[in-house]
């Protein structure tokens, strides 16, 4: 007898290659997506109970198949017939040497068209092998609200009307890209949580990596997905550290880095070293790089902020995104002092002047310069926009220290 | 993002008639609109929950100071216009299209399915933080 969470493990290791072998006899994305998800459901209940079938991935694409067929037959004959006669046409019969089914179907849930919010459930459907149920709960909405935003998704799907196979080499890149930003929004969407969900959440973050090391395996010459993997590992090597036993919020350098996870820093610098070598730098490599200087800093003082400064001035320098000067301006303070790191906060004032993060960062150097009344002042306007609960609390309790 | 769509009991400025003297046809017509946008809003997938609170007369408001009896105020309250009638809770892209569904609650019909120009206080709900990266 095989205990549920086991069958659970394999079972979402196998959803997407019984998706993938599906949608080669059948084709048609969305009816294909939904007969595995019924098998897994259908497994879920009867393995732990009568044991894993001998051949289990043969049992659940034996079984989808059915649905498939059954679903065929239902509703629609004629048409549906046609259909099946179109799809039967396009894609290829049995598995094909030398392709990879995951990575086919990463680009098709990550596919530009979609959302987000769209193509994350999607994604973790049809790739994850999890249930609308679980991923409802996991995004704190009702069933019903993301079974309608996995069917909407899969209608933009059909709609973008791709063959099952790899996207052309001309539009490699930028799918590639898409696909490492939903996977990368997965895996801090499991960051934001609120007190009482942070298992629930945080499994996204597990999902995001083990989704992103499946697109490693089938694309180990990417830099830029070794990096997003090193990202995700170096960040989450931190997450033991990151809260009080209360769930309050602990600031990077004030974590107790004993806590921190030695065994995934590891892996995660051989990886973030290994993308570097390729000398193809993308913005997600140059965040691990950050991410991993800080987490060889085994106390806050020995963080080596001249490594980070270059690295976010050559983050800057790719994205032009204003947030990568904000965080450029702590490194600068860290090395050449607050006032320096306030003359570079001057240069974004316009494009970020409302945003919280702004004022918290001007209020922690002005702190650092002994400017005390300013930083009283910038901390009460960053924690009046703020738009996240620990965030507020940290700032309004900041605000009240300096003004004791 | 998750918004809240508040309404209050006040803040009509098209049509303020209370609703009882609406005719019964204007109240159904009122109702289904109301149900109708709760069912496009979970097809578009942005449904999270909607709740209509009792009316004021039946509110009480409770105040203590940890150590004695609590003491409790029953209404009617002269300022009871102002309290929360009602809410949506929406998880949408944007700020834009959270304004875009408050502009719809706002016009719900009223009396001769005129649009009741009700103000919805559109606020967003705090979310918790980012990985610091």
């Amino acid at each position: 007898m095989t205990t549920p969470s086991a069958t659970e493990g394999l079972l979402r290791e196998l959803a997407p290659q019984a998706l993938g072998a599906v949608l080669r006899r059948f084709g048609n994305f969305a009816d294909a997506e939904d007969a595995v998800q019924e098998a897994l459901i259908v497994a879920i209940e009867k393995w732990p109970v009568g044991g894993v079938p001998d051949n289990p991935l043969g049992w659940l694409i034996t079984v989808a198949s059915r649905r498939m067929m059954e679903q065929f037959r239902r509703d629609d004959a004629r048409r549906r017939r046609e259909d099946l006669v179109v799809a039967g046409a396009r894609t290829p019969q049995g598995p094909t040497p030398g392709t990879d089914d995951t990575l086919i179907l990463m680009f098709m849930c990550c596919h530009p068209t979609l959302s987000p919010s769209a193509a994350i459930p999607l994604t973790l459907r049809a790739i994850g092998g999890l249930t609308t149920r679980e991923i409802a709960a996991a995004f704190l909405v009702p069933e019903a609200t993301m079974a309608q935003r996995i069917s909407r998704a899969k209608t933009k799907i059909r709609e973008a009307d791709e063959p099952f196979a790899l996207p052309p080499e001309s539009d490699r890149s930028v799918r590639i890209r898409s696909v490492l930003h939903i996977l990368y929004l997965m895996f801090s969407e499991g960051y934001t949580t609120s007190a009482g969900y942070e298992l629930t959440r945080s499994d996204l973050s597990s999902e995001a990596i083990r989704l992103a090391q499946a697109v490693h395996r089938s694309l180990p010459q990417e830099p830029e997905v070794t990096g997003l993997l090193a990202l995700m590992l170096l960040t989450d090597a931190r997450r033991p550290g990151r809260t009080e036993d209360d769930g309050s919020l602990v600031p990077l350098l004030l974590q107790d880095r004993t806590r921190w996870d030695r065994a995934l820093i590891g892996e995660g610098v051989a990886l973030i070293t290994r993308a570097l070598e390729q000398h193809r730098i993308g913005e997600y490599q140059l965040q691990a790089a950050i991410a991993a200087v800080h987490d060889q800093a085994l106390l806050p003082k020995d963080t080596d902020w001249s490594a980070i400064e270059s690295l976010y001035a050559r983050l800057e320098h790719k994205t032009g995104n204003p947030m990568v000067t904000l965080n450029r301006s702590v490194a600068v303070s860290m090395v050449d002092g607050p006032e320096a790191g306030l003359r570079m906060l001057d240069g974004v004032a316009d494009r970020l002047g409302d945003h919280h993060r702004y004022h918290a960062v001007r209020a922690h150097l002005l702190a650092e310069a002994g400017e005390t009344d300013r930083a009283i002042c910038e901390f009460e306007l960053a924690s009046q926009s703020a738009t996240n609960l620990r965030e507020r609390h940290y700032l309004t309790t900041e605000a009240a220290r300096l003004a004791t | 993002m998750r918004f809240m769509l508040i309404q209050n009991y006040g803040g009509v400025e098209l049509e303020p008639t209370p609703m009882n003297e609406w005719t019964p046809e204007e109240i159904q017509a009122h109702i289904a609109f109301q149900m109708a946008l709760n069912s496009e809003l979970g097809e578009s997938g942005e449904f999270v929950d909607a709740q209509a609170l009792s009316g004021p007369d039946q509110a009480k408001f409770v105040l203590s100071d940890g150590a004695g009896a609590p003491v409790v105020t029953d209404g009617p309250f002269p300022e009871g216009k102002e309290l929360l009638a009602g809410y949506r809770l929406v998880d949408v892209e944007s700020v834009e299209r959270a304004i875009e569904i408050a502009a719809r609650i706002s016009a719900a019909p009223g009396r001769g399915g005129a649009p009741v120009g009700q103000r919805i206080e559109v606020r967003e709900v705090m979310s918790a933080p980012d990985p610091e990266l």
